[in-house]
Parts: C-alpha cells; structure tokens; sequence
C-alpha cells in the first residue's frame, strides 16, 4: 500500500511530538541540578545525587539534540524560520546546555581552576534555564512568534533570506508574554517532580528520599498552579486553521478545544496520562516505602505533553502561528521535507524502537542496585 | 534589512568556523583514544592481566575529561545551521537534516547510552557486557563521524537532489546516492584515520612524559606499543585517502586545489610546491609569480590531480577567466557563470510569478531557464567574479603543514616502534622528548586539514549552488559579534579547564587497583 504525503507529514509530527515528550521527561536531570542542594544536606548525600545525575544526563542531552536533528530533517522550515529567529532564546538554551556538558565530568576533579562551586553554578543555571526557556519555546507553539516568511525573496540576489524575524528581541520578546512563562515554570515545576521521584526511586538513602517527597508536594502544587491555568486558558484560545484544499490560514475560536473534540483518542490519553501523573505522585506521597512513583509520573506525563504537541499540529492546525503574518504561519503541511525525505526517514524511524531496547536494558544494568553512601567515590570523583 | 550586511556574513563564518574549529580539538582525539581503549580492554578482556584493566581505565579517564568538551562544543554546531545559516536550512534541509537526524538516533544515542555503562559499569556489568559497551561507545563515535561527514561531504559535491521551484528549495531523490557518495567515503575515512593518528600521538608524547619522569615504566611502554601501530596504520591509511580525496577536489572542487597550490596560471605537467612563500601582494590576473620562492616536485602536481604526468591543471585565473578545456567542454568565465546564475534566478522569480497568475505556459518556459542554468544558480548572488576566490594563502600554508607533519609522525611512529621492538625506547630521553613536544604538533596538523578543507571551499556554503551571502540567517549583526565572543570566552574558559584537569590526572598518574578481577 502506498502511503500518502499527508501520512508521513502526520507520522513525523508523531515522531516529533514523541521525541519532544521523552525529553520534557528526561529534563528530571535538570529538575533534579536544580534541587541538589535542596535535598543534598551532607558530602555524601550531594555525591549520591551528583552520582545518581550523572548516568543520566547524557542522554537528556542526546534527547534534545536528536529532537533539534528530527525536526530539521523532517520540518526545516520550522528550524530556519524558529532558529534563525527567535536567535537568543535558543543560544541562552543551548550556553546552559554546553556548560552542563562539562560539570559532571569536571566538577571533583583535581586540577579544577574554576572550583566546584562553579560548577555547581553551572549546573543549578541548566536546571534552572533549561526547563523554564525551553518550556517558554515550546510555549509558541500555541501563543505564536512575530515572523513572516516569504520564499520569493530567494529570488532577490541582495536579500535572499526566507524567513524573517519581526522583533528586535530575536526571540526574547517570548516571556513578554506571561502565558509562555508559565508555561515555562510548569515545565520547571514538573522537572523537580520528576527529579523527586527519580531519586527517591534511585537512591537508597532515608533522608534523601524524605526530603525528596517534601520537595515533590511542594513543586506538585507549583505544577498545578501553573499547569492548569496553562491548559484551562489553551481551551478556551483562538487557534489558526489551514484550509486542506486552499491552504489559506484562517482564525479559528476554540481550536485546541475543537482538536480534543475532534481527536477523541487524544483525549483519552491526555486525561489517562494527568491520571498515571497524579496516581504516581500521589502513591509517592501517601503509600510508605514506594519507590516506583517515576514509573507512573514519567510515562504519566511522556502522554501529556505527547497530545500536547498533537493537538498543535494535527486537524490542520498552525503548529507555529505567525502573530505578523497569519499565512507565514507553520503548519505539518507547509512546512516539511519532501514525501521522498520524509518516507526515507520513516524507514529510519524503524529503528528507534531498537535504540529504546538497548537504552533499557543498559539503563537496567546500570540501576539495579541502588547508589548508596556507602557506594563510594567512584571515577568521576564523586 | 534591505541588503544583506556583508560583515553578519564574515561574522556568521567566523563563529562557525569558530565553534567548529574548537569542537574539532577535541573530536579526533575521542577518535582515537576510543580505538586505542578499547583494544587495551580487550586485551584485559582476553588475559585477565590487570595490568591493562589499570591502563585501560586511565585513558579512559582522559577520554572522558576531553570527550565532556567535546559534547560541550558540538551541541552549538548542529544548532547553528538554524540559528546563522537559517537560509541553508531550509535551501537544503530536505537534503542535509537526513544525515543530522540519522546521526543522532544512531549514533549519539548509542554514545550516550553506553558511555555511562564504560564509566559507571565496571563494578555493576559483567567484564563482557563492559567490553561491549566500550566498543559500542567507539562505534557510536565513529558513526557520528560517518554522517556528519556525509552531510559534508554532500555539501562540497551535491548529488541526489533535485531542485523544486514551488518549493523553492533542493529536494532529495537518492538518499543511496548521497550516503555513498565516493567523497563521502574518502571524506570519513581520512578525517576518523587522522584521529586515530592524533590519539596516538597523544598516548606516545604523554606515555613518553612518564618515561622521561621514570614512572610507570611498564604501563607507559604497553601504551606506546598500541599507540605506534594504531598510529602508523592511521597516518599510512589517511595518506592514501588523503590522495583520494585531493584527486576527487581536482575534479570536483578545481578552485580548492588551485587555492591549496598557490596556483594562479595552470598549464600541463605542473610540478607540485613541496616548500614555498606566497606572495602577498599577488593579484589573480597580474601575471606575476605568486611565490617569492618555491621548491617543486616536477610534474607531480598534474600527477596526483589528474594520474597523468602532463595533464593541464587550471589555475586560480583560468578559472575566474575560463577558456581551457575540461571533460564536459570549454571551461567558463565566472562573469559567464554569474550571466547564467542569474538567468537561473530570474527563471525562478519568472515561475513563481507565473504559477500565482495562472500562467501555465509562462511557468513552464521559466521553468526551462531556471533548470537549464541551475548548474550555475549560486554564481548568481556573486557582486564580482573575485568572489569566488578563497584565502589561498590559509589553504595554500594550511596545506603544507597538514602534508609536512603527516609525514613527520609517520617516521616517528616507525622509529619509536623500531626502538621499542629493540627494546631501547626507554632509555632514549631524546627521542622521549620529541615525542612528548610532538603532542602539539598532531594538534596543528589536524586543525590544517579542517583549514584546507572548509576554508578551501569557500565562499561555497553548497557547491555553486548556495555562496554563503546567500546562505545566513537575517539576524542582526549585533546579536552575532555578542554571541561570537560569548563563544570565545566560554570555550576559551572551558578549554583551560580541561587542559587543567588533564594535567593534573597525567600528573596523578593511573590509579592502583584494589579490586580482583570481576567473575560476573
């Protein structure tokens, strides 16, 4: 059967959303730099998180380079017209992710000219600026951004550029907006959730795991403080259609409402994963000695910010409005690869169940036994 | 902005270059430790010698202080095709994120994955399932290397594409095509081979420091004895690659070669410069020599670009004037190139028009112009035919020096070996200091070959299809220059922080064992 363009438009949205949704996930590492010295009280406790972080960053790290490589090979019209752009919000994104890259492998090491306490700074900056600007960008997916695109300037051979951004902040005008910024936060708040749970889960320390579960009420309910206006507001929101056959983007009230409604599965799971969510935060809370809240929580939210994301793209909706310019606005249609990039990519994506299985299973190997205090220092100095 | 401002252009290159140029300290030395660790492993692996176990985990432990950085620099590269050169990322992104994507499913997961298991894994995996995950981290390394180095290598030889006037950007129709593109190949082999050449260096001037100090005699020699033959077979393998890929520029990239020699007027049977000095007040179409002096190899110039003693190689004004003949017919002017990339936009411009009027039979006589002449489409953003001439002298000296030192390390690979089989090496503090001075060394060669390589097609973004004015995102020059120096300070900061901690852990020493070895 051969499959259609709009297939492998909508597949690679997926593919996007999914990716987009594991790291949201996988920025517990930066939830958890952000509450180190929350939970870390002693030299020993500050080693078992530092520990416990380390095996894990690189792969949010990965997770976010991998989601930047997805989205150019199957929407570069989003990367030339959001990267070219919106220029310092992601060069502040990305500086807070080059100076985390070092400090696990720096930070206890003799020869450290800059002192740990540098590095600390560094990784508390990532885990506080990474989730909350990334978080505020993602943010315009629903808000939308001041640019306009026009393919015909390819053709002016003193000014060819396509996509132009319309404010002077290049991208900083975002938090301007207070509806990106708790967006923001809530992804900041839900970071600390997730790092909560991930360490109670993967340190077998009392004291850690308690002040863990004071930290997970305290950041849950910031989570809800910001997240449900968030969603309740995105309900109620004007959204920007795409005409299939005209291709012409037009206002739509209610379009995000209307694409639950029209995507009833989408729904189903949105509200399958607030459940698995709460269920894994509550059972943290209330039920003693469980340890496995992440294992709710993480797929928990995965579910949500995955419809999230659908529900920008999919039923024809602008998954990147433009406030300038309404028909420079981004939709999965007029802004992807070719049916033969796309398809040839798909194949590609075959695979990433594959590198899930292997990520598993080392993951597995490596979590088996706990981190414990009396674990030790190991090669990395702590 | 009406007009593209000609310095965010010099500044967009110069933070790529940059960036890339920082990132590229650290990768071939990933490289080439990885291979050398994990032939180290697996000996422990196969002897349960915990002597190589001591060694192993000492590069290791240098390999993860330098591959952090690494990470660290290479994150901004992928991001900067979007955040500088937003124009390319949408002129050939349907083409050129493949290989992106492809690299980080692949390969950086897999990287990432099992790097953790090499670090954290000793006392928790068993020593099989260790050794696997260290030639998985290596693997994964490699392969990052493969598609980027396909992607780039698509960028200096575009094939496999098409171009689509509705869309207005270059379309993929042989993925096949571009991965095994005959410059891809030479591409990935000569740089991962030129790591491998580096690490070694590496591993002989630090194993020869402890030498010269009279510490870890026995670990040090283990060292050098991996590192000269993963050395030797590197250098040995990246010449003949090397040559590949110079005989593939002659044909594909002609400018890049003419830049490489200094070469301004052609002519049959050149010779080839083994030492010179260029002439800097030289212009393109002056006639005057552009050497103040040289020293040549007869006839070995149009030997190794063309396997022919007498073959003509075009110089940097036969380009730029055109005239001499090549296998597809008489070579043509840039002013000509530029008519015709020209002619080729204006089919564009004409298409477009025609497709939002309804015109169907306009659209497809625009589209005839654009195609006939797309061979030339980037020559069409050019102000003036010199554009397309790069900094020959950087690529020329850049060159020379990448040729020079190759040659060098290959006889100081074969000498060590030679020594050490004799079992001399170790008292031969001479030789030990050359070898330690030799580190920087490997650095600058392999820092030339990036120069000649990336500097040499310029002013291509892609090769006479998109010159980089025509490439860079419309930012303003402002937000550019800030983050360049954000970028020099930073990576300048974290640069002398590595080289810290590395000393420091040579310094240190490999760590003793306390542990038997693992029966899991």
């Amino acid at each position: 059967m051969e499959l259609d363009y709009s297939f492998y438009q909508h597949y690679w949205w997926f593919i996007i959303s999914l990716l987009g949704a594991l790291l949201v996930f996988m920025l517990f590492v930066q939830g958890g730099q952000s509450l180190t010295y929350t939970l870390g009280k002693t030299e020993s406790q500050l080693n078992m998180i530092l520990r416990s972080l380390a095996k894990k960053w690189e792969l949010t790290f990965t997770t976010l380079v991998t989601f930047g490589g997805a989205f150019f090979a199957s929407f570069p019209l989003f990367y030339s017209t959001s990267f070219g752009g919106a220029y310092w919000v992601w060069m502040i994104i990305l500086f807070s992710f080059v100076i985390q890259a070092v400090s696990y492998e720096y930070i206890a090491k003799k020869g450290n000219i800059l002192g740990k306490a540098t590095y600390q700074a560094f990784l508390f900056t990532n885990g506080f600026i990474g989730p909350i600007l990334l978080g505020t960008a993602v943010s315009t997916f629903f808000m939308g951004a001041e640019f306009s695109i026009n393919k015909d300037n390819m053709t002016d051979t003193l000014m060819p550029v396509i996509s132009s951004w319309q404010s002077s902040w290049y991208g900083l005008e975002a938090v301007a907006n207070p509806w990106n910024v708790i967006f923001g936060l809530a992804v900041f708040f839900l970071a600390r959730c997730m790092a909560s749970l991930y360490f109670i889960n993967n340190i077998d320390d009392v004291e850690i795991r308690k002040n863990s579960k004071k930290q997970l009420l305290i950041n849950t309910i910031g989570f809800l403080a910001c997240f449900l206006p968030y969603l309740i507001n995105l309900m109620f929101k004007d959204g920007f259609t795409e005409d299939p056959i005209t291709s012409i983007i037009s206002v739509e009230p209610l379009k995000y409402w209307n694409n639950l409604m029209a995507m009833p599965w989408a729904l189903v799971i949105l509200l399958l994963g607030v459940v698995m969510v709460l269920a894994g935060i509550l059972l943290s809370l209330f039920k003693s000695n469980f340890i496995y809240g992440i294992w709710y929580a993480g797929p928990g939210a995965v579910l949500v910010v995955l419809i999230l994301f659908l529900i920008a793209g999919f039923n024809n909706t602008a998954y990147y409005p433009s406030l300038y310019d309404m028909q420079s606005s981004l939709t999965i249609r007029n802004s992807c690869s070719s049916l033969f990039t796309l398809r040839t990519m798909s194949y590609v994506s075959l695979f990433i169940p594959f590198v899930i299985g292997y990520i598993w299973y080392a993951w597995r190997a490596l979590d088996n036994d706990k981190i414990k205090s009396s674990d030790g220092p190991g090669a990395h100095g702590y | 902005m009406n007009q593209i401002d000609a310095s965010l252009v010099d500044w967009s290159r110069a933070q790529f270059a940059l960036t890339a140029m920082y990132h590229w300290l650290f990768v071939p030395l990933t490289l080439g430790l990885a291979v050398i660790m994990s032939i180290m492993e697996t000996i422990y692996y196969r002897t349960g010698d915990l002597k190589w176990k001591r060694t192993t985990k000492f590069w290791m432990k240098i390999f993860g202080i330098n591959f952090a950085i690494g990470v660290a620099t290479g994150i901004i590269l992928e991001f900067e095709f979007g955040t500088n050169w937003s124009n390319y990322s949408w002129f050939v992104g349907d083409i050129f994120g493949a290989p992106l994507a492809i690299e980080g499913i692949f390969a950086f997961f897999m990287e990432a994955t099992f790097i953790a298991v090499m670090f954290f894994g000793w006392d928790r995996v068993s020593k099989r399932f260790h050794l696997a995950s260290t030639w998985l981290v290596t693997f994964g390394a490699t392969m990052s290397a493969l598609w980027i180095l396909i992607a780039n290598a698509w960028m200096q030889y575009p094939i496999g594409m098409q171009f689509n006037p509705d869309t207005v950007r270059n379309e993929m129709f042989d993925f096949w095509a571009i991965v095994l593109s005959p410059i891809a190949i030479n591409k990935f082999t000569h740089t991962v081979l030129s790591g491998w050449m580096l690490g070694s260096a590496f591993v002989l001037g630090i194993s020869s420091w402890y030498l010269i100090k009279g510490r870890e005699k026995i670990f040090a020699l283990d060292s050098i004895k991996i590192a000269t033959i993963i050395g030797f077979v590197g250098i040995l393998l990246s010449i003949y690659t090397g040559d590949g890929s110079a005989h593939q520029v002659a044909d594909k990239q002609p400018m890049k070669l003419a830049a490489m020699e200094g070469l301004y007027d052609g002519g049959h049977g050149l010779g080839i410069v083994v030492i010179g000095a260029l002439d800097p007040n030289k212009k393109f179409d002056d006639g005057k020599s552009p050497y103040l002096f040289s020293i040549e190899i007869p006839k070995m110039l149009s030997f190794l670009a063309k396997r022919d003693l007498d073959a003509y190689v075009p110089g940097i004004r036969n380009i730029i004037e055109g005239g001499y003949e090549t296998a597809e017919g008489e070579a043509l002017s840039v002013e000509e190139k530029m008519r015709l990339g020209r002619l080729s936009i204006a089919g564009l411009a004409d298409y477009r028009k025609a497709k939002k009027g309804g015109d169907a039979e306009a659209a497809i006589i625009a589209k005839a112009q654009l195609d006939e002449n797309f061979k030339y489409f980037g020559y069409g953003y050019f102000k003036s035919p010199e554009d397309g001439i790069p900094n020959v002298a950087l690529v020329f000296y850049a060159f020379r020096i990448m040729i020079i030192l190759s040659g060098y390390f290959m006889l100081l690979f074969i000498i060590v070996w030679y020594f050490i089989y004799k079992k001399k090496y170790e008292k031969m503090k001479w030789l030990q200091w050359i070898c330690l001075l030799s580190i920087p060394l490997a650095y600058i060669t392999s820092q030339s070959g990036w120069v000649v390589s990336e500097v040499g097609r310029q002013p291509w973004a892609i090769q006479d299809i998109l010159p980089v004015m025509a490439a860079v995102s419309s930012v303003n020059v402002g937000s550019v220059k800030a983050t360049f120096f954000i970028f020099v300070a930073l990576f300048t900061i974290l640069l002398i922080a590595e080289v810290s901690i590395m000393v420091k852990q040579i310094a240190a020493g490999p760590e003793d064992l306390e542990e038997e070895p693992l029966n899991k």
